[in-house]
């Protein structure tokens, strides 16, 4: 996928004049909000269950090397191939030569963003391959030639409206006065048209939620089903992972699982959860006939022994991207990328360079609620605001921070001089704003005064009251530390 | 190369040497004992009602639930449930022992027949190989007596669980794949089904019967 990421400033611009986007923000995330905080309302020991979810993923990180062979040995000792892939290129070649091998024509695919990462469909479209997302919305995008917004709720960017018009011009061989006014309706239609897609498919495509390295199995959670009738109708079964998917045991999966779909959609666990081996066995009647796992590294690897290692813990699950009053904003499209969100703006840099995805770390206002929320307990801000060190250390930076940025340095390694500059700067722009105590415009900084006032200061610096309650309050003590 | 490479890679990054048996060791203990994580406190207590529990969970994901006192009791209940559902008589299901003994002759005009699942059929008889308790999940092994397909093609999905084979949890129901299925303990699929399919995904609301069943029939039996 062409990442779009450096124009962030833009992205976000025309998201926050798209009215129709707008709407469809207003409405959904408050509901995944409010549906996590039930669910582990439900369940005492989800915090717990988060520490020992970090501890068991930085574990599986400091081993991965050797996970990875676990893992590959019993694949193969299911009957299943492994298939080691370095770049995005890498991957989308194996899969090509398997369909080719295949003899494929029509190629289903579940919910994978490691796909959309390496920009598969269009790989095997230019190959003359028919391929059909079968996840209810990633079909709506797929026919509207769009990417995901969301890594678990992808059209949350769409209205009910635009989905009837997009059924209405795709599916014209149907009666043209059909009711598709009410979402069961849209449903059904597409239930109906994908169902041919599954039976007549040769390979299907899925992602994987976890690789077991106990068992060579891959896992995949949903909730429509559309993963399991992908993989278990057609031939060949092409599982597309990262290296980082991979969890030592079934048990270990387990906990991870009691947390992911609570921190997702606020479910105690998706209607489906499938764990896939190897390709049918020899009395089995039905299942793929061949099991291939493609094990993506595409800079992972070089995230791991980097500063960054933590982002690797990540399940997505999107809950730092539910909670982030930016993306909230602006949705996520925006990120101009695969992964959105915070989560998108710690971990894109580092899979696309920081010439292209450095600026998403400045998408943020450190509020922490990512972080406060995320299953894996990743840091987010703190990974931002590395990022934005490096991009700053790189030079990526725009002129005018840097030059902002550079000035405020220089002074506050002076800091008596500070003092007296901030002291006179608050005193003249109190003056400044008058009675009304805000500006409704300030140079340079339109993009906030065009929306709202800023507020001035009150008159005097933080030095300066702190001063003072020095001279007034009483010394701190031990005894009264507590209460002040 | 891009196996030696991508580990290469890992090794590096981790400081690892290939063959550090400290390492080594650490990896295939924990493989061969995985450790378990206590059990939420819903289903940890000794006295817990665990056929209860799992029946309240499932509920709650929209799943219907029958309990039945004797296993013969079960073509019937079946048969209601499909009536009163405005289905026709009729399911699919495997090889498995403990349904083939159901007399489905019991109820007139019940059509059943066995093997995999055709894009026709209008429900599908599963036995679970477990409950489990936690979340009101079912686990369903594939193979010729629980064929895979019978779980999604079919508009409606019947699964079967003894109710002595109910567990507290999703780590109790590994250590029976374990236990009882040996070395190979994975079949090719593994199925943890929690209530019909579903989707939030278009206009925010939930729609029962996405792309698999559109509705699911639990019965719990001694």
């Amino acid at each position: 996928m062409q990442p779009t990421s450096h124009d962030f400033k833009t992205n976000a611009r025309a998201a926050l004049s798209d009215r129709q986007l707008q709407e469809a923000l207003s409405g959904l995330p408050g509901g995944l909000v409010a549906q996590r905080a039930a669910a582990r309302a439900r369940l005492p020991e989800f915090d717990d269950l988060r520490d020992y979810g970090r501890d068991l993923r930085n574990h599986t990180l400091d081993h991965l090397d050797l996970y990875l062979e676990a893992y590959e040995t019993k694949v193969i000792a299911a009957g299943g191939h492994v298939h080691w892939a370095e770049t995005a290129e890498d991957a989308c070649l194996a899969i090509l030569r398997i369909c080719k091998a295949a003899d494929a024509k029509l190629i289903t695919k579940g919910k994978s963003m490691v796909s959309e990462e390496i920009g598969l469909n269009a790989k095997l479209q230019a190959a003359d391959l028919d391929v059909v997302e079968t996840d209810l919305v990633e079909y709506i995008l797929q026919i509207r030639n769009e990417t995901p917004r969301h890594i678990i709720a992808p059209a949350i960017h769409l209205i009910q409206d635009q989905v009837e018009d997009d059924f209405r011009r795709q599916h014209q061989h149907l009666p043209k006065d059909r009711p598709l006014d009410q979402p069961a309706e849209l449903v059904d239609e597409a239930r109906k048209i994908l169902r041919e897609k599954f039976i007549t498919a040769d390979v299907g495509i899925t992602g994987a939620n976890f690789l077991v390295a106990e068992t060579g199995s891959s896992i995949i959670v949903t909730n429509e089903g559309n993963g399991d009738l992908t993989q278990s109708l057609a031939k060949v079964h092409i599982v597309i992972a990262a290296i980082d998917k991979v969890v030592p045991t079934l048990n270990d999966a387990a906990a991870l699982l009691r947390l992911l779909a609570r921190s997702a959609t606020g479910q105690e666990i998706t209607a489906y959860t499938t764990f896939s081996t190897g390709p049918r066995r020899a009395d089995d009647p039905d299942g793929p006939q061949a099991y291939h796992v493609i094990l993506l590294d595409n800079g992972r690897s070089e995230l791991l022994g980097s500063e960054f290692r933590e982002v690797l813990r990540c399940i997505r699950c999107g809950a730092c991207m539910n909670h982030c009053p930016v993306y909230n904003a602006v949705g996520g499209h925006a990120y101009g990328w695969v992964y959105p969100g915070p989560i998108g703006a710690a971990l894109n840099p580092g899979l696309i360079g920081v010439k292209e995805a450095g600026s998403l770390a400045n998408a943020s206002t450190f509020c922490g609620r990512c972080e406060a929320v995320c299953p894996m307990r990743i840091p987010l801000p703190k990974l931002m605001r590395r990022w934005r060190e490096i991009e700053f250390e790189q030079g990526e930076t725009p002129f005018l921070t840097r030059f902002a940025l550079r000035s405020w340095a220089a002074l506050a390694r002076w800091p008596a001089a500070y003092h007296i500059i901030s002291r006179m700067m608050v005193g003249t722009l109190k003056l400044a704003a008058g009675r009304r105590g805000a500006f409704t415009w300030i140079p340079f900084a339109s993009g906030w005064t065009s929306g709202r006032d800023l507020p001035a200061p009150q008159g005097r610096t933080f030095q300066q009251l702190w001063a003072e309650r020095q001279k007034t309050a009483a010394p701190l003590t031990p005894t009264n530390k507590e209460a002040a | 190369m891009s196996r030696a490479s991508i580990l290469g890679k890992v090794r590096t990054a981790l400081h690892a040497p290939a063959d550090d048996a400290l390492r080594i060791g650490v990896v295939s203990e924990r493989i061969a004992a995985p450790p378990i994580v206590a059990a939420p406190q819903r289903v940890a207590a000794p006295n817990t009602d665990l056929a209860a529990g799992f029946k309240e969970e499932l509920e709650l994901q929209l799943a219907t639930v029958a309990e039945v006192t004797n296993a013969l009791q079960i073509p019937k209940v079946i048969a209601d449930y499909l009536s009163t559902n405005n289905q026709p008589l009729r399911l699919r299901h495997g090889i498995d022992p403990r349904i083939s003994k159901l007399d489905f002759t019991a109820v007139a005009d019940f059509e059943v027949q066995t093997g995999p699942a055709s894009p026709d059929d209008s429900a599908g008889l599963s036995y679970a190989f477990v409950g489990i308790a936690e979340t009101g999940t079912m686990a369903l092994l594939s193979g010729p007596e629980n064929p895979v397909t019978l779980g999604f093609l079919p508009d409606t999905h019947i699964i079967i669980v003894s109710r002595n084979r109910i567990v507290p949890t999703y780590e109790d129901a590994f250590a029976l794949l374990r236990l009882e299925r040996g070395v190979a303990s994975m079949p090719r699929t593994l199925n943890l089904i929690s209530g019909p399919s579903r989707t939030a995904d278009i206009g925010g609301r939930i729609v029962i019967g996405a792309h698999g069943p559109r509705r699911l029939l639990t019965v719990i039996t001694p």
